[in-house]
């Protein structure tokens, strides 16, 4: 065995590698419960390429076909049911454990310096995987399938100048059709995946190389003893893969929970407009998108004012993209000396209890439609631009209050609470 | 290999070129495949115009035919729907047809159309592209406010149009519907996807 390993050591880096980023991979010491969600990504994603595969052997992507032939998965192929559900009910438990994995970035202010890259990465990734599922969604030819890519790719259209070609050239026909279809099964199932895939491994790369942040905010990296070695790490196997292990099952417990008991989750995973065939000459009558697209939704909804002769659609669109591109600008943002929220003062946490709560009305609101009154007093559409204020409020003010707020004395070492 | 008598500006220089060449050449070669995506022959040839017989069509009946995968309407308009066209125009955004890409130069009238009592319009609402619902009566029968005048509703952002597809102010919807080329074979049959013949006239 130690010659076989010696043989594959003088061709290829194997020991070397394995050390560098599994058994001498020095995490720091006090990861909490909000770091479980960057390994439970990592499943999420496999679980994904794995039954995506086999859907795959059943699936065809043709209007004329696509609709029966996942009603045929879900009937007639052993155990389709339980391969399809489990990339539906996946789809969703992936865009939960990446928000929860952003939101600890947040907290923790992993992506201040030196992790800036690592953090852009990880942005590309969350819109890669936003590219991903709204492809995906298409591919069953449900009539929400259609609807709400005939108003996605409609987006493109406000784009000015070369916005109805460009939409043209996206759709390869004139409305969303058997070209669109089958090119968003390509992108869906070869171009994103592949990418995901580079992408997360120049993400772990990159962690590697600067090393993980803790929820204390403090570089391990400072103090080291004699061997080079971070006193406040610990290896990352075998620490950190039990650990990891452990939240592995329980989130596998939650998925099938979900998964055997609620796959649709009351409309909130699979749509109830999804069930019928997708027909050109009906819409809906609510398009909606499923749940973690809805924040974005609404923000582009709550534009309805014509404004400095910009119509109220390009507004929305542009408000849209922008609502996303800044989170790219975080670690520019924030001008705090402190990384973690432990030792931030109230303005901070304040802005970022604002800015979660606005997200998730905002999300909530983004099912709903925007003349009715879901909440209270207000009608929707007026309680979604108080949010998407408040949710740029929270970027466009950072300079400000994270330059104004009073920070607590961050300690030398890891502390353990 | 020695540095001697290298010339580093040349080499520079050559290095430049013939990566520049290089990158005209996957420029070119990147041609091919972004054209591959624009639509099809197939897809051009499914855009062919569509022959509607609208001689069954009742007064205040609206018709849903596909033309290039499009849902069109086609209304014929009682007299009091017709008079509803002027006595609307304070709710409308673009009462006059301004916007002179949503209809034909031919359609660009009082009714925006080619006989005043046929509508034909593209029943795709110009904000993000869902098919409004029709709400052809006046009023409340609608289920609308009582000064509806008639028209199309568009559940998901709440565009309204009224019975000339024209755009109501305060909406999301920019622009009123699109009105398609289209022509009269004969006084039952039309042509949707085809303008009509400068020399023969309507």
């Amino acid at each position: 065995m130690h010659k076989l390993l010696a043989w594959v050591n003088e061709r290829f880096p194997l020991t070397k590698t394995l050390e560098e980023h599994v058994t001498k991979y020095y995490a720091p010491k006090n990861f909490n419960f909000w770091y479980y969600f960057g390994s439970l990504a990592l499943l999420a994603l496999v679980i994904q390429i794995l039954t995506g595969i086999f859907l795959t052997m059943h699936y065809k992507p043709d209007t004329g076909l696509a609709f029966a032939s996942v009603e045929y998965i879900m009937r007639d192929v052993d155990w389709g049911w339980l391969i399809r559900y489990m990339h539906s009910t996946g789809a969703s438990m992936f865009f939960i454990v990446i928000y929860l994995h952003m939101f600890r970035a947040l907290l923790y202010g992993s992506f201040k310096g030196p992790r800036e890259l690592l953090w852009i990465i990880g942005m590309v990734l969350y819109v890669a995987l936003m590219a991903e599922a709204f492809m995906g969604y298409l591919l069953p030819w449900g009539n929400m399938s259609y609807w709400g890519a005939q108003v996605i790719i409609s987006l493109f259209d406000a784009v000015p100048l070369i916005g109805p070609p460009l939409a043209e050239w996206v759709r390869g026909d004139f409305v969303i059709s058997d070209a669109t279809l089958n090119r968003f099964f390509a992108f869906h199932v070869i171009l994103i995946p592949l990418l995901l895939a580079g992408l997360v491994f120049v993400h772990i790369v990159a962690l590697h190389k600067v090393g993980s942040n803790n929820p204390d905010g403090i570089e391990i990296k400072k103090h080291k003893d004699k061997k080079g070695i971070p006193l406040d790490g610990i290896p990352f196997h075998p620490y950190y893969t039990v650990k990891d292990t452990v939240g592995m099952a329980v989130f596998l417990i939650i998925f099938s929970a979900a998964m055997f008991f609620a796959p649709e989750m009351g409309g909130w995973f699979l749509e109830h407009d999804n069930f019928v065939p997708a027909n050109i000459l009906q819409t809906p009558p609510d398009i909606t998108p499923l749940w973690y697209f809805t924040p974005y939704y609404s923000i582009l909804r709550a534009n309805t004012v014509n404004f400095l002769w910009i119509p109220a659609k390009l507004w929305g669109v542009a408000f849209m993209g922008l609502a996303i591109v800044l989170f790219f600008f975080l670690p520019w943002l924030d001008r705090s000396k402190v990384k973690s929220i432990r030792y931030r003062g109230w303005m901070f946490k304040t802005a970022l209890a604002i800015f979660a709560v606005s997200f998730v009305i905002l999300g909530y609101l983004g099912t709903k439609s925007p003349q009715g009154v879901n909440l209270f007093l207000f009608k929707n559409v007026y309680w979604a631009q108080a949010c998407t204020v408040l949710y740029f409020a929270f970027f466009l003010l950072m300079p400000l209050y994270t330059k104004l707020d009073k920070t607590k004395p961050v300690p030398d070492r890891v502390t353990s609470k | 290999m020695s540095d001697n008598g290298v010339d580093p500006r040349r080499r520079r220089f050559l290095t430049l070129t013939t990566a520049g060449i290089g990158a005209v050449g996957a420029g070119f070669a990147a041609v091919p495949f972004v054209l591959s995506m624009t639509p099809s022959a197939r897809a051009k040839a499914a855009g062919a115009p569509v022959e509607i017989d609208i001689g069954k069509v009742e007064p205040g009946q609206l018709i849903t035919e596909e033309w290039r995968g499009k849902p069109v309407w086609i209304v014929r308009r009682t007299p009091e729907m017709l008079k509803s066209l002027e006595t609307d125009k304070d709710l409308l955004a673009d009462p006059n047809s301004d916007v002179t890409d949503q209809q034909p130069a031919y359609a660009r009238n009082a009714t925006r159309s080619i006989k005043p009592e046929i509508m034909v319009v593209v029943g795709i609402c110009t904000h993000l592209g869902c098919s409004p619902d029709k709400r052809l009566g006046a009023g409340q029968v609608s289920g609308m406010s009582e000064d509806w005048p008639g028209g199309f509703f568009c559940p998901c952002h709440g565009s309204k149009f009224d019975l000339a597809g024209r755009v109501f102010k305060n909406v999301p919807a920019p622009t009123n519907l699109v009105v398609p080329p289209h022509t009269y074979l004969s006084e039952t049959r039309i042509l949707v996807g085809v303008d009509p013949n400068p020399k023969g006239g309507v």
